[in-house]
């Protein structure tokens, strides 16, 4: 029988995944977008078993609307990507860092 | 069932949404250079939207679909307020636009678009509509920074907020499925019921630390503040002064929103937090702005210097206080949204005035602008008699009743430290001889809009009484 807290252990599980991959990746700008989704999906599993465990609908609408802006944030995102690689030629974290102070 | 009363409630935000993507389209047919059409009829909406908002504003608190929705005195403040300065923005952008070259229509309307998410995350009572208004908000900003293909370090500003911004979103979004876990509501007021009557749980704290780091991003507070300075020295000026400017005021809603309408009984634990978070971002703000020598960078910190200002009356935990940071963010606005108006105004094209040393001499270019500039600075400074001084007071005022003398205290040595690089630009503008004697080239429009902002702040400062009450009148009510 799967309980509560096993889900909630699950997620937090994938939330510090997607975190420690942002901080720790200092490659490529793809890896962050992906580590974002990661972040986005372990908090719609979050209120899912909430939202079962509680016997309460809300959650659920809340995940389609994490879904949908999701997709949107990752337009956004892979349009800055092409606009940024066309400037630098590069999608490298490190070579971010033309302002400094 | 939706009623019609409902949708009345919600006429505004139909109503911008509805011209935004009518002067999307329009734009698409316009073979104008100068986008005139897209931009009157922006700023026609944007002075009809703020008629409707006023025209419906309702005599009490009013809620609309199931709660998710609310419409009282604080929200109709600030999106007045929202709606004034982003005129003002919008008329800053189209002169800076058009004297760089690469007038976009698609500036304005993702600037409506922006406007929208503000209102709807200033309107918002529930934990989906500040998500959705928040995101709104954002996702035009990080468009609107990018919109400047050709611009290396615009794009390297819109990837910065952009992976900043969706990891503090993510943060929020987490935060949020654990106070509607332990509370099985997303509607804050059912939030804060919930939480008195059950009492204290560890998740809900564990909670509102995630939300808190959210809110303090969002501000652009001390440890969440690291886009700040890159976002506004990248980003194109135009940009620069929309964002630092009217979404503040959003970000401070949705601070009242979540803090004190959805999270009120968790006051001791969020007081704790926003100590530190102001001390901090007063810390930093003030004295890494001293080592500045481009002006919109040095701007960026004292926006987080500003932001440790605000937080405090917030902290002091009763309605004063928070009509307290509602005046100082509004003045704030105004004052920045002036700064950034003051470097549009200089620049010309293929050069941007953004480095300190453009104010050399200015008082001898230009006495009448350099005299707004002063006004600008000290009032930023928080120099008697201007704006900036009494949002400072009344923000340290509420701090004393609350008790917190030393932080107060704080505060005021903080502010003095932060008053030497706002005097260090009157210096430069009084005191040093020029570069170059290159006349300020800049439209009626302009001069008139600049001059009326500077003013405002002059006028305003001698009698803050209306301000004020006002801001007390819609959080008494509220609260």
């Amino acid at each position: 029988m799967i309980t509560l807290s096993n889900v909630l252990v699950l997620a937090a599980l994938l939330f510090c995944i997607s975190v420690a991959g942002i901080f720790l990746n200092r490659k490529n700008i793809l890896i962050i977008l992906m580590c974002i989704e990661l972040m986005l999906l372990s908090v719609n599993m979050n209120f899912i078993a909430f939202s079962y465990f509680l016997g309460d609908i809300n959650g659920q609408i809340f995940v389609f609307f994490i879904l949908t802006v999701a997709a949107a944030e990752s337009a956004i995102g892979l349009a800055i990507l092409v606009v940024l690689f066309r400037n630098r030629n590069t999608i490298n974290v490190d070579d971010l860092k033309s302002m400094e102070g | 069932m939706i009623s019609k009363a409902e949708i009345l409630i919600l006429m505004p935000e139909i109503f911008i949404l509805t011209l935004a993507c009518l002067i999307l389209i329009v734009d698409t047919f316009s073979q104008d250079p100068l986008r005139r059409v897209t931009y009157y009829l922006s700023q026609l909406t944007l002075v009809l939207t703020a008629v409707l908002v006023i025209g419906f504003s309702p005599e009490q608190t009013v809620y609309a679909f199931g709660n998710s929705f609310i419409s009282d005195g604080m929200s109709v403040v600030l999106k007045t307020g929202v709606f004034v300065i982003s005129f003002f923005a919008f008329l800053y952008s189209h002169e800076y636009l058009k004297e760089h070259g690469w007038l976009k229509g698609e500036y304005f309307v993702l600037g409506l678009f922006a406007i929208l998410g503000m209102m709807i995350l200033i309107s918002a009572y529930s934990l989906l509509t500040v998500y959705l208004g928040l995101e709104l908000l954002s996702l035009s900003l990080y468009a609107m920074i990018a919109m400047h293909r050709e611009s290396t370090t615009a794009s390297e500003a819109a990837m910065k907020f952009f992976v900043l911004g969706a990891i503090a979103s993510g943060m929020l979004l987490y935060g949020m499925s654990m106070i509607y876990g332990v509370t099985g509501s997303l509607e804050l007021g059912t939030i804060a019921t919930n939480i008195e009557s059950n009492g204290d749980n560890p998740l809900l704290v564990f909670g509102l630390v995630f939300i808190m780091v959210g809110i303090a991003f969002k501000l652009g507070a001390v440890p969440f503040h690291m886009w700040i300075p890159d976002v506004y020295q990248g980003s194109p000026t135009c940009v620069t002064l929309f964002i630092a400017s009217a979404p503040k005021l959003a970000a401070f809603a949705m601070a009242m929103r979540l803090l004190v309408d959805g999270l009120q009984p968790l006051l001791n634990d969020w007081q704790g937090m926003l100590i530190i978070l102001s001390i901090l971002s007063m810390a930093t703000g003030n004295i890494i702005a001293i080592s500045q020598t481009n002006i919109k960078r040095m701007l960026a910190y004292s926006t987080i210097a500003h932001v440790g200002f605000l937080l405090l009356g917030l902290l002091s935990g009763t309605p004063s206080g928070y009509a307290g940071s509602m005046f100082y963010i509004i003045t704030y606005a105004l004052m920045s949204m002036g700064a950034f108006g003051m470097i549009i105004l200089l620049g010309r094209k293929g050069f941007e005035a953004d480095e300190l040393a453009h104010f050399k001499g200015l008082s001898e270019r230009s006495p009448w602008f350099a005299f707004i500039m002063l006004i600008l600075m000290f009032s930023m400074a928080g120099v008697p008699p201007f704006l900036g001084f009494w949002g400072k007071w009344f923000v340290l005022k509420e701090v004393v009743d609350a008790g917190f003398v030393w932080l107060a205290a704080t505060a005021v040595f903080f502010s003095i430290i932060g008053a030497y690089y706002y005097i260090r630009v009157i210096k430069f503008m009084y005191f040093d001889k020029a570069d170059s004697m290159t006349a300020i080239k800049a439209s009626k429009q302009m001069r008139f809009a600049l001059s009326v902002n500077g003013l405002a702040l002059l006028i305003l400062g001698l009698m803050p009484g209306a301000l004020l009450a006002i801001c007390v009148s819609v959080l008494s009510i509220a609260a």
